[in-house]
């Protein structure tokens, strides 16, 4: 099968990309800068560009969408330019060429409010609900791409819940170096459930939803390790691998929410160069439960997680060691 | 019509408005607008002969029959529900609900008819109530009972019917029943009452609402009534609901019918509506249907009193009384899926042929001693035949006298309990009247248990380990009509309002006697047993109710336990058959249920010096010289006792020690042992077999095991060995703690898990499959008291003619036929890769040398739970906490080694909480819940 990767650049998507490979598939790869995926050919452009996207998608049976602007922080304009728009004209494109699979590449923020999250199935996608420019535009997007689901062309929401591993310049990098600087605290007692996705978990998972997207289309589905652990033993687990020493000073939790909520106002008056230290969406992922019923998701994909926690852990430590 | 009218006087002239009935608002939660309909039905005359008067009133009311019909359900009949005062149908809404919902799942079930067909809800608003017409006048009950005839009449409602009443609705209801024999297939009742007995006073808020002053404005000018009925719920019915009650009462004009129900409560022997109630009250004598009695006891109108008179005119009703529920028992219990249990189980087509279990391989294969073998022999048999032996029965090694050991010989103590049985019936203690006993073990509690038994009264025991709010719902739950207590008994059961006449062991002063309310002492029973000559009333039938034991209750609300003469009996064949207590036996009574035994055994018995109140008092000492008084060869401890006896052993003499060694078998009972304690205890009677026995409330002595048999069953090395007895695809978890092999006359099998942890499967004696552990035996209960759906699912799947219990625990039989503990039925976690049972992670868990003790629970929603370990270190921990990454990972290790489940978290804890009984079991509920706050982000507080 010929599949469009777009975001193949960015950390999960360069994963997705090798994995479709590794299956036999033909994999494409769009993005502004070359993904560096061995045996992929690249094509380059901006989502935004509609004329760029349906040049690229088109000749390829299934589209694999990663491409999105991910932050914290930033211009409400770009994030709805880039998760809505560029969904938009992707999905047309899509539909132009012929092709009859996609696979939109979302999120479990898009459902939900900053409550704690124990067995959480996946709710439907809700905008309004969403915490923050990022969840919302992912939301918006992920109602246009199940919207434009038909027989023609299938379309399923895959929704992986924080993505990390080897090579994570988001999640993994910024906990490592801010811990070695001494700058990242617990928030509240560290013992709130957290459940993490692998990247090659997440990987294979959106290839399974690629494969049966005959019967799962239509549907939105969460995927993670279903290995939900206490924050502060995840944090601890990638500082061992990095070799950092893990966070050792405590935040109560409502402090660190209404620094978030200060933070990002300030941020949004003067926005810096780098993201906010503190948003209050990070301090409630970082001090509730958010973890998922994966019995559906398991089911109706297939698929099962190849790599445990302790083995991710173990991989991430030798990718530290070699580096 | 100058009654009715005098009646209505009474109330402001809003109550003579009319208005015609109108559907319900929609949007009331729980209530579904299509089940709504208005039906015009013409008005009967109550004079004889009954003819149509030229009138027709209309009538709301819900019924789920169109729903029904419209699906294709065959319809097994009607329940036709009556609401009280002052509510509406609104109050039925879950059965309609739920009745409908069981309709629509049983959908291409392939069942048969009564499976696949449905019962129809009829529930009313009566006429001015809740939307049906305000007809002006007032509607005293024969009225209403000829409303609900005609509202029928004009349905031409066909049978079967099972009426359902709530309040005043349930008088009315049992009117119609009563009037409609051709149609009536059974009778339901909530809260009601259809007698006011004259020795009871009216309950004082209605005594209060009733007078002429207040009548009016409480109940039509002003909502008080309304709102007073509204506040009864327990826990508090949220806003909406409230508001959903009280929307057709919204002013004075739609009031007039609660004032007019009120006005209509014949309190006096005068009151126009009491020939009829007498009428429905007499003619329920005569019912033969089957009836189910739910019951909120918590209701300051329709006491535990009127339940007893219900029962005492439908003795072969069906009762189930939830603990903690009040008059609106509709709103404070699952009132409707046992009422559709009830119907499924009593009165549709089929119910009553007992559902075969069926039974694979050996699981129909005999307890070792077939019980229809066993003669039966009465409690008080060696009383009888040893009335005439100067051999020592009794020895209370520290009496309440204070003078050293009292000494009682079977002649003493046959005499004794044979004046006392004389007292009480001169008392007037009638055959199954029930006798609460708040004696400490002793003589004084042997000699009143034997004279209560002898006459067929039935002995109340309930343990003080239940604490005075426990002790006080059991008892008053227990409804004893007489209490026969010691000083600290009788002093609660006056402080507490115990119900019962109070008999004291002791004499008090006068003034004391009075204040207690105590009538007759323990003396002056016995002196009236001289009296009369001593002549017994013939002897109760082995099938007559003997006792009712109160459970420990641990795990929610103390349940009574129902034991029929013949099974008490039996009970003391399994401590014969077990430990060869029998005729001449020396048996140190150190652990009460089985100690009062031993008189039925002819065995002699002691109790030794300590406070009963505080087993673990106990010491070496006193169980010597317990032993060397009566030349023991049996000792029956309590844990408790048990330890301290073990820890006060150094101060044993020469003469203590060779005493003890006198000793053949000890048993401790009452909760589980650990090894080391049972073989400490086991050196101190070095020619003892040391056993600890496994059984339950329900079921006294099912298995047992001897301290060679736990060293037997302890693995090599590491605790893996029992996982090999696991069946492919069985429940994770397995290990377990061994609880031996079953008593002579008792058979164990296993009721496996579906995936969802219910226990659903087939009794089976296959080893390595893991269920609910299902017990049956001679000495198994009979039944629970008032608690009619437990005791049903108690007996879920038996086999026709046996008697099983469910015993609510887990555990599995492995190839030696011996059966392993794995937990509680309501701590099974259900994870998204099966079922685990807790003990066996927890021996895991303890396995790790810095663990000193562990519970593991599942945090999340049950299908998709995850494991977490909780555990009290060696080195106590000083607060809650995540364990150390060390201690997390050993854990982990330790659990998940050989395809063992995984954990979520290890949390460490100063103090795990554990039953201020037994100090021993782990409310892993509570536990559950504490944790799933804990890791979804809440505050890290003590368990």
């Amino acid at each position: 099968m010929k599949v469009l990767v777009t975001g193949a650049s960015g950390f999960l998507g360069r994963a997705v990309a090798a994995e479709l490979v590794a299956a036999g598939h033909t994999v494409t790869c769009f993005q502004r800068r070359p993904s560096g995926v061995a045996d992929a050919t690249d094509a380059l452009g901006s989502i935004t560009d509609a004329a760029r996207v349906a040049e690229a998608v088109a000749g390829h049976d299934a589209v694999v969408h990663l491409a999105a602007k991910v932050s914290l922080a930033g211009d409400p304009a770009e994030f709805e330019a880039v998760n809505v728009g560029g969904t938009r004209t992707l999905l047309a494109a899509a539909a132009d060429a012929g092709a009859s699979r996609f696979v939109y590449v979302s999120s479990p923020s898009v459902a939900h409010a900053g409550a704690s999250l124990v067995g959480a199935g996946a709710l439907p996608a809700d905008p309004k609900r969403a915490r923050g420019d990022y969840a919302r535009t992912k939301a918006l997007a992920e109602l246009l791409a199940l919207a434009a689901d038909s027989p023609a062309l299938r379309v399923v929401a895959v929704r992986p819940h924080l993505v990390w591993g080897p090579g994570d310049t988001q999640l993994v990098a910024r906990i490592v170096e801010r811990a070695r600087v001494g700058r990242l605290p617990l928030l509240g007692h560290g013992a709130a459930l957290i459940d993490t996705t692998y990247v090659d978990n997440a990987a294979s998972a959106i290839r399974a939803a690629l494969d049966r997207v005959d019967t799962v289309h239509g549907q939105a589905y969460v995927i993670t390790n279903g290995e939900p652990r206490p924050v502060a033993e995840l944090l601890a687990g990638m500082c061992r691998a990095a070799g950092v020493r893990p966070p050792a000073w405590r935040v109560p939790a409502s402090v660190a929410r209404g620094a978030g909520s200060l933070i990002e106002a300030a941020w949004r008056l003067r926005p810096g160069v780098d993201e906010p230290p503190m948003t209050r969406f990070l301090a409630e992922q970082l001090s509730t439960a958010h973890w998922f019923d994966q019995r559906r998701t398991r089911a109706d994909l297939q698929w099962m997680p190849a790599v445990t926690l302790d083995e991710g852990f173990a991989r991430l430590e030798r990718s530290y060691r070699g580096a | 019509m100058t009654s009715v009218s005098r009646g209505s006087r009474r109330l402001p002239r809003a109550a003579a408005l009319r208005a015609p009935a109108t559907l319900p608002p929609t949007g009331l939660p729980g209530l579904v607008p299509e089940f709504s309909r208005l039906v015009e039905v013409p008005e009967t005359s109550l004079a004889p002969g009954g003819s149509t008067l030229a009138l027709t009133r209309t009538w709301h009311l819900l019924d789920n029959g169109p729903e029904l019909l419209s699906h294709g359900r065959p319809i097994l009949g009607t329940v036709l529900c009556v609401h009280g005062n002052p509510t509406w149908s609104y109050l039925w809404r879950d059965l309609v609900a739920q009745a409908t919902d069981a309709a629509a799942s049983a959908v291409g079930a392939a069942a048969g008819p009564a499976a696949r067909g449905a019962w129809r809800v009829i529930a009313v608003d009566q006429l001015d109530m809740g939307f049906s017409e305000r007809t002006g006048i007032a509607r005293p009950l024969a009225r209403r009972v000829r409303d609900l005839a005609d509202l029928t009449d004009a349905l031409g409602l066909e049978g079967p019917v099972v009426t359902f009443g709530h309040d005043w609705g349930g008088s009315i209801s049992l009117g119609w029943a009563v009037d409609h024999p051709e149609l009536l297939a059974g009778v339901m009742l909530l809260n009601t009452a259809v007698h006011q007995p004259a020795e009871f006073a009216v309950p004082a808020p209605l005594r209060l609402a009733l007078r002429r002053s207040v009548l009016g404005t409480a109940t039509v000018a002003t909502p008080a009534f309304l709102a007073t009925t509204l506040a009864l719920a327990h826990p508090s019915l949220g806003a909406d609901v409230k508001a959903a009650y009280a929307a057709p009462y919204r002013s004075a004009a739609r009031r007039g019918g609660i004032g007019a129900f009120v006005a209509d409560i014949p309190v006096a022997l005068t009151h126009e509506s009491r020939p009829e109630l007498d009428r429905i009250a007499e003619a329920l004598r005569n019912l033969t249907v089957p009836a189910l009695m739910l019951w909120g006891p918590r209701d300051p109108i329709f006491s535990d009193r009127y339940l007893d008179d219900l029962v005492d005119r439908l003795p072969h009703a069906d009762v189930h009384r939830f603990e903690g529920s009040g008059h609106l028992v509709m709103e404070d219990s699952p009132y409707a899926p046992m009422a559709l249990g009830w119907l499924a189980a009593r009165v549709s087509p089929g119910a009553g042929a007992a559902v075969d279990a069926v039974v694979t391989g050996s699981a129909a294969s005999a307890a070792a001693i077939d019980p229809a073998t066993i003669a039966y022999r009465p409690l008080w048999h060696f009383l009888d035949e040893l009335q005439g032996s100067d051999e020592t029965a009794l020895v209370d090694m520290n009496p309440l006298t204070g003078s050293g050991p009292r000494v009682v010989t079977w002649r003493l103590l046959s005499r004794r309990v044979r004046q006392i049985a004389v007292g009480l019936v001169s008392i007037g203690v009638k055959p199954g009247d029930r006798v609460s006993l708040l004696v400490p073990p002793g003589a004084d509690l042997t000699a009143v248990l034997y004279a209560c038994v002898r006459i067929g009264a039935i002995v109340v025991v309930a343990d003080a380990g239940l604490g005075l709010r426990g002790l006080t719902r059991a008892v008053r739950g227990a409804r004893p009509d007489h209490v026969i207590g010691a000083a600290p008994g009788l002093a609660a059961a006056r402080a507490l309002g115990w119900p019962g006449q109070k008999i004291a062991t002791a004499r008090f002063p006068a003034a004391i006697a009075r204040t207690l309310g105590v009538k007759h002492t323990l003396a002056s029973l016995i002196a009236l047993g001289r009296a009369t000559g001593a002549v017994l009333p013939p002897e109760p039938a082995p099938t007559d109710v003997a006792a009712v034991l109160f459970t420990s209750g641990s795990t929610g609300p103390a349940k009574g336990v129902v034991y029929t003469h013949d099974q008490l009996s039996k009970v003391g064949y399994a401590l014969f058959a077990q430990y060869g207590v029998g005729r001449g036996t020396g048996l140190v009574a150190g652990f009460a249920p089985f100690a009062l035994l031993g008189p039925a055994l002819g065995a002699r018995s002691v109790t030794p010096d300590m406070d009963v109140t505080s087993p673990k008092t106990l010491t070496a000492t006193a169980v010597a010289a317990a032993v060397a008084a009566i030349d023991a060869t049996v000792v029956f401890l309590s844990p408790a006792a048990l330890a301290n006896v073990v820890a006060t052993a150094d101060a044993l003499t020469a003469a203590d020690h060779t005493a003890l060694a006198g000793v053949q078998s000890f048993l401790s009972a009452g909760a589980p042992v650990s090894e080391p304690l049972l073989a400490a205890a086991a050196q101190l009677m070095p020619g003892a077999t040391a056993h600890t026995p496994y059984g339950m409330t329900e079921g006294l002595l099912m298995a047992d095991i001897t301290l060679e048999g736990i060293r037997a069953a302890a693995p090599a090395s590491g605790s893996a060995t029992t996982m090999t007895d696991a069946a492919p695809g069985s429940v994770a978890g397995a290990g377990g703690v061994c609880v031996g092999t079953a008593t002579a006359t008792t058979r164990i099998r296993i009721s496996a898990l579906d995936a969802a942890g219910l226990a659903v499967g087939e009794l089976s004696e296959t080893p390595g499959v893991t269920g609910e552990i299902v017990v049956s035996a001679p000495h198994v209960k009979d039944h629970y008291d008032r608690l009619w759906s437990t005791d049903a699912a108690s007996k879920r799947g038996s086999l026709t003619g046996e008697r099983w219990h469910r015993t609510g625990d887990v555990g599995h039989l492995d190839a030696a036929g011996r059966l392993w503990v794995e937990g509680r039925m309501q701590h099974l976690i259900v994870t998204a890769d099966g079922v685990v049972t807790p003990v066996g992670p927890e021996q895991r868990v303890e396995s790790v040398a810095a663990v000193a003790r562990a519970a593991v629970v599942g945090v999340g929603p049950a299908g998709t739970q995850h494991l977490v370990a909780v555990v009290e270190t060696v080195v106590a921990a000083r607060r809650v906490a995540l364990a150390e990454p060390e201690l997390a990972d050993a854990v982990r290790a330790s659990v998940a080694a050989d395809g063992g489940p995984s954990l979520a978290a290890v949390l460490v804890v100063p103090r795990l909480p554990t039953d201020i009984r037994h100090n021993s079991k782990i409310d892993r509920s509570a536990l559950s819940r504490w944790a799933g706050g804990v890791l979804a982000g809440g505050r890290m507080r003590q368990p």
